[in-house]
């Protein structure tokens, strides 16, 4: 079995990471639309060395049926990771952090979600974690926010997700595994980003309320960043089946 | 999987009756916005456990056992003890909790709990090991909530400090990997005490300490646990609306100061 060692350093002399960042850089972000046939909506998310796909089904009808509201969509959520997304085998069952995950992202996306426009039905968000390495809450938030307005959901906001954390006395942006591991503190955050509201807060470590406020504001920061990305990534597939109708369409006018 | 929850049972003209005296700076119970219910602990009332605490908070009712047993180490942290903190929403506590295996609610509860105790390093799990790799104490903290009137979290996180404060394990000696125990007692090694305090937003002010019916109107909560140096050491929001970026701050600040109230309420108790 392959051992990871604790690294010596988390920051170099020069001030960069492991594996190579600034201290405010995120690391490289692959998102894409629509990549499921089967599901009402999909995203693909690559962030660092996660790679997490998003489907959502929905609205439909509620099964069973007595967990519909009158007034409303129930949104339900699930956060799942393979066994071969980590170092050691995770054994498929939810584990008590999978239930914990499920539940806080369902609450980071939720409030976005125009779900009394849907009442009697279930709006379903499937996270699979295929690889994970930090932050994935995050990457699957990105994900299954672009996932849901695949699936044509309205929505108030997209909602944008990064962890901001703390690495050898300095607040780091976008920890990845090791650094969470070895770092003093992490803290994810959610942000509908066109509202400035903050949908998820967690932390753990140590931080003193200077460096609290700090991370905050770096973290909504890298939020409004990778919501450019997710307009573009949404924009992109609708530009996509554009070209591919006007193609179409071309092909047939000069048929006639 | 997690569920939207179903609507609380509450008549809308009774929700907006609390909504609207809270903007005026008013609660249904007759505290301002920042008091916390009246606090009472009692320590050491199981004789079985290693330590015990119940806590009143309000007519919130939460006891917690400690208990001590020896077990294997994690592999990545061979030389340290373990802390396991699980909570229970039993029946008899509120109308809405059912029998059965825990649900999102009451593992979010214990893991919040557990976050603050473990990230706070309150007790020194490195004194915890017997033979580094092979035996290790176990240090387990069972959450068992009796009525529940709404803020089970700060209950809890009292509860449960209070119970590890009190808790004491036989003197042992080590002898060829085995635990060998001696007569008389000593504490656990706590090193640190975190405090835990969760404050409710409804309409657009954050009151401290919700009660049930508060929680039932709230639309976000935020949950921050405060260690002895005033840093902040771990955090959970919960609920269907999210915070305003100034909110958050301004929360963060308020549950610092109030912290440090409660602290030494749990210290004179678990004396």
């Amino acid at each position: 079995m392959f051992q990871e060692k604790r690294p010596e350093r988390l920051i170099d002399l020069n001030g960069s990471r492991l594996d190579g960042r600034k201290l405010d850089q995120l690391r490289q972000i692959k998102l894409e639309v629509g990549v499921l046939d089967k599901a009402n909506g999909s995203a693909y998310v690559e962030q660092g060395k996660n790679r997490i796909l998003v489907a959502v089904y929905g609205p439909r009808e509620a099964h069973p049926k007595h967990i519909a509201l009158p007034d409303r969509a129930v949104v339900r959520c699930r956060y799942h990771m393979a066994p071969f997304s980590t170092e050691e085998r995770k054994s498929p069952a939810p584990s008590r952090r999978e239930m914990e995950l499920s539940k806080v992202i369902r609450e980071a996306l939720e409030p976005a979600i125009l779900s009394e426009n849907y009442p009697r039905t279930t709006i379903d968000i499937f996270i699979e974690v295929l690889q994970s390495d930090g932050g994935s809450r995050c990457a699957a938030i990105n994900g299954a926010s672009l996932a849901l307005a695949d699936a044509g959901i309205p929505m108030k906001s997209l909602v944008s997700a990064c962890a901001v954390g703390k690495i050898e006395g300095q607040i780091a942006l976008d920890l990845s595994d090791l650094e969470d591991k070895y770092g003093e503190a992490d803290m994810p955050i959610a942000l509908m980003t066109s509202f400035n509201k903050i949908t998820l807060v967690q932390m753990d470590g140590s931080l003193t309320l200077e460096e609290f406020a700090k991370a905050v504001d770096m973290a909504v920061d890298s939020c409004n960043q990778i919501h450019e990305m997710q307009k573009t990534a949404l924009k992109g597939e609708y530009l996509m089946i554009k070209e591919e109708v006007e193609e179409k369409e071309g092909s047939e006018g000069a048929g006639e | 999987m997690s569920s939207t929850p179903q609507r609380s049972p509450m008549a809308r003209i009774e929700q907006r009756s609390i909504v609207d005296m809270i903007s005026h700076g008013k609660r249904i119970d007759g505290r301002s916005l920042t008091d916390y219910r009246d606090l009472k602990i009692e320590v050491g009332i199981i004789e079985k456990a290693n330590g015990s605490a119940q806590v009143f908070l309000g007519k919130t009712k939460v006891m917690v056992g400690v208990k001590v047993e020896t077990g294997d180490p994690f592999p990545d942290t061979p030389n340290e003890g373990i802390l396991t903190v699980n909570a229970e929403l039993v029946p008899l506590a509120s109308p809405s909790f059912e029998a059965g295996p825990p649900d999102e609610n009451s593992i979010e509860l214990a893991r919040v709990v557990d976050r603050g105790v473990r990230e706070s390093k309150a007790i020194d799990l490195e004194q915890l090991c017997v033979e580094p790799s092979k035996k290790v104490f176990v240090v387990f903290v069972d959450i068992y909530v009796l009525d529940h009137d709404g803020n089970l979290i700060d209950a809890s996180a009292i509860a449960s400090l209070a119970a590890l404060l009190n808790a004491r394990m036989s003197n042992y000696e080590i002898k060829d990997g085995e635990v060998i125990f001696r007569p008389g007692y000593r504490p656990l090694p706590i090193k640190n005490r975190p405090i835990t305090v969760t404050l409710a937003k409804i309409g657009n002010s954050l009151v401290v300490d919700p009660c049930l019916e508060e929680e039932q109107v709230m639309s976000a909560r935020l949950t921050a646990a405060i260690d002895e140096s005033g840093r902040v050491c771990a955090m959970q929001k919960g609920g269907v609306e999210g915070l305003t970026i100034e909110e958050l701050k301004a929360a963060v600040q308020i549950i610092s100061k109030k912290a440090n109230v409660i602290r030494e309420k749990i210290s004179e108790a678990a004396r």
